[in-house]
């Protein structure tokens, strides 16, 4: 049955409170007029969180923001039934800057229904593929200078082309779908929204480098991203576009999920083979690649979702279509998850090229509370932070390296003037040391030492020649670890190094932290001119450090104080200050 | 009971390791079921796969303590899990840990005396929009404040250990 309208409702983690509701209710006002080609569908992220919940009708292309279960009744009865818009409800549309390439499909599809996706043209690029030869598929890609988008941007089609060359009876497609970054969601989404697009994506890959195996390595800890895929998977089955004979062409292909288990180094690939294989995911030395011999020591080539995602469009719209998009040597579009001191928390996809101004004000609506702007940090543990400064840059994989940072798997954290980059580089380092693996020694000893002596520095212990230990032991392991996660974990300590120095030396000078975020350096503080005696910050301290008559100015012993901020936040006369 | 409880559970593995078609690489699937069956991985259990596998225990052992979502302890009847990634992070997720530590007096890994909370940190759960963000069992708490800790913790409490 073909749908006059689609109604999507966004059914992804913000929305989702409020999303079941307003589905039944729409549908409960669509069936009491009896309209019967409206079809409702409970969709993935629109990135517009911070607005939500969001409904959307197509094809009228009308963007409702903020919607309420009580808003539904109107909704239908003017739009649906009248095609009259309720402006009070349209969400203005600041998202013009967007192109949308891999999120094509998420939020206009229902993801766990294949049809929705062929009706998209899915799976036309495979029946296109299939007709072409083998090294025509690669050559495509090859043109369209589509890189890989996992982190370190290495042309697809090479890889591709390196596979297809290995002479063996097995070979395999696998896909990375282990997205460890912290503050990164992009594959979820994808593979939450639009499975298919990566299945077919996969399959293309399978045909070209001569593979029938395909494996998707995913995390345990997105259990929808795994229903939908294997819903998908199944469908496919079903429609033969997965398993023998795959449209009479001869060519064979499957798919089957691996689950990881919880470990940020298994996104590197020899780990992620390592651990497909049921063994510690511990990486190995390249060469040999894992297109000579990767996953059971057979040629494997290693994508990611939105790299996968990318492939179906570029088969269908053709290379010359897809490398007009982006910079010289980056092209086509980028997911980027956007979060932290931001207004407009979610998922956006931009052309490469696009200034990170554009991002943050004009896409991000800027600084939450008004705040001043002070840094954004891309590639995530493994990336390094820009500046104001930096605002202007066209973003592409290559300013990014140039900038000391990374465009890493698409994690964009926002930082405002409230936060210390030193404390966030020990934060990223914890989180690296806390992963590592421990196989060799300058990620395992050295990430350990370079994380103390940051340590030192944040709670007002350090020299200067400790920030000289920090630079130099930063390059050490730089040079020498083994793999990509361990070489690449002091850049955010470099990075802020460079672009804060200031901080650095205003903790080591002064032993204090311009941004008040350091707990040791941080001290509270009462005004007695404000104090009133109230005596609530004496019953919250969990130290019994505050002490004072009734209704006379009370005094916090340093000595005691353990500085958990309870008095702060319990005073109503604004009478204890931070210094 | 109890005793034949446990059996019941090993029983359940064992004839999930059996219909595997292919047990090489599996180790870290049947750990998967394993936790999923005991709710997690004693070293009764890890014995008992190294042998149904013909492993030796050395290498479970090395596989279970490597990923971080296999544990040796048993969890709480609601364990709490804080996102202490980047997004959360910035909006303050690392002081309501603290509070956690300090209300239900146990630290990241442990598992209160009374079996009802255990304490952990996760990284991303990819509900940056919600930051911080704590789960409980399969709940999802967002934008979650320091004064709200003792609020969530009660709630659990009044539902006790049915």
């Amino acid at each position: 049955m073909s749908y006059q309208r689609y109604c999507l409702v966004c059914n992804s983690s913000k929305c989702g409170h409020y999303s079941k509701a307003i589905a039944d209710n729409i549908k409960h006002y669509l069936r009491e007029n009896n309209i019967k080609d409206i079809k409702v569908v409970m969709t993935e992220c629109f990135g517009l969180c911070k607005q939500g919940p969001i409904v959307k009708i197509m094809p009228d292309n009308i963007v409702y923001s903020g919607v309420k279960p009580m808003d539904t009744k109107e909704i239908v009865e003017k739009h649906l039934i009248n095609g009259e818009v309720v402006s009070r409800l349209v969400h203005e549309n600041k998202k013009s800057k967007q192109l949308k390439i891999v999120l094509r499909n998420c939020g206009f599809i229902d993801p766990e229904n294949i049809d929705d996706y062929i009706e998209k043209d899915g799976y036309f690029a495979l029946a296109k593929a299939l007709k072409m030869s083998r090294m025509d598929v690669i050559n495509e890609i090859k043109l369209s200078g589509l890189r890989g988008r996992g982190g370190g941007g290495f042309p697809t089609g090479l890889k591709w082309e390196y596979a297809y060359k290995q002479n063996s009876d097995q070979k395999y497609v696998v896909c990375n779908a282990d997205e460890g970054d912290p503050g990164a969601f992009m594959d979820r989404s994808v593979l939450e929204g639009d499975p298919h697009s990566v299945i077919e994506g996969m399959l293309i890959c399978g045909y070209a480098i001569g593979s029938n195996k395909g494996l998707v390595y995913t995390r345990a800890e997105y259990p929808l991203a795994v229903k939908r895929l294997s819903k998908a998977i199944k469908d496919a089955r079903e429609y033969g576009f997965l398993g023998n004979n795959i449209m009479g062409s001869g060519f064979n292909f499957d798919i089957e999920i691996k689950y990881g288990a919880g470990a940020f180094v298994c996104g590197e690939e020899t780990a992620l083979i390592r651990s497909m294989e049921g063994e510690r995911g511990e990486p190995t030395s390249k060469p040999p690649y894992p297109a000579e011999s990767g996953y059971w020591d057979k040629p494997t080539n290693v994508n990611n979702v939105e790299t996968f995602a990318n492939v179906p469009v570029i088969i269908n719209k053709g290379a010359n279509w897809f490398n007009k998009i982006g910079t010289e040597k980056s092209k086509g579009t980028k997911v980027f998850a956007l979060a932290g001191k931001i207004n407009n928390v979610g998922l956006i996809e931009v052309p490469m090229g696009i200034t990170l101004r554009e991002i943050i004000f004009d896409i991000g609506g800027g600084i939450k509370d008004g705040k001043r702007f002070k840094a954004v940090q891309t590639g995530g543990p493994s990336g390094g932070c820009l500046t104001e400064k930096d605002l202007d840059t066209p973003i592409d994989y290559d300013t990014l390296l140039a900038k000391g940072s990374m465009m890493g798997s698409g994690g964009m954290i926002v930082m405002d003037e409230d936060d210390c980059m030193v404390a966030v580089a020990k934060f990223y380092l914890e989180f690296t040391v806390d992963e590592s693996c421990g196989k060799c020694t300058p990620c395992r000893v050295g990430n350990k030492r370079l994380y103390e002596l940051l340590e030192k520095v944040t709670s007002g212990k350090a020299t200067f020649s400790d920030l000289d230990k920090i630079k130099n032991l930063s390059n050490v392991i730089k040079d020498t670890a083994l793999c990509g996660l361990g070489q690449t974990a002091p850049n955010p300590v470099l990075s802020t190094i460079t672009n804060f120095w200031d901080e650095y030396v205003a903790h080591v000078n002064e032993k204090s932290c311009p941004s008040g975020q350091c707990k040791e350096l941080i001290r509270y503080i009462i005004d007695h001119n404000k104090c009133v005696g109230c005596t609530a910050c004496v019953r919250v301290c969990p130290v019994y450090a505050i002490s004072g008559k009734v209704r006379e100015p009370h005094t916090i012993d340093q000595d005691k104080c353990i500085k958990c901020g309870a008095c702060y936040n319990t005073c109503k006369f604004d009478a204890i200050y931070k210094k | 009971m109890k005793h034949v409880k446990m059996e019941s559970y090993f029983s359940r593995l064992e004839s999930f390791i059996d219909s595997l078609e292919d047990k090489k690489g599996s180790l870290i699937t049947v750990l998967h079921k394993a936790q999923d069956i005991f709710g997690y991985l004693p070293e009764e259990v890890q014995s008992f796969v190294a042998k149904k596998l013909g492993i030796p225990r050395s290498k479970v052992y090395g596989v279970v303590t490597f990923y971080s979502f296999f544990t040796m302890t048993p969890k709480g009847k609601y364990p709490i899990s804080v996102c202490l990634g980047t997004a959360c992070y910035v909006r303050g997720a690392a002081k309501l840990l603290d509070e956690f530590k300090r209300k239900l007096e146990i630290d990241i890994g442990q598992t209160t005396k009374d079996g009802l909370f255990s304490l952990d940190g996760l990284r991303c759960v990819g509900a940056c929009s919600l930051a911080p963000v704590v789960i409980i069992k399969d709940k999802v708490y967002g934008k979650v404040t320091v004064d709200m800790v003792e609020k969530i913790i009660s709630e659990y409490k009044a539902l006790g250990v049915v």
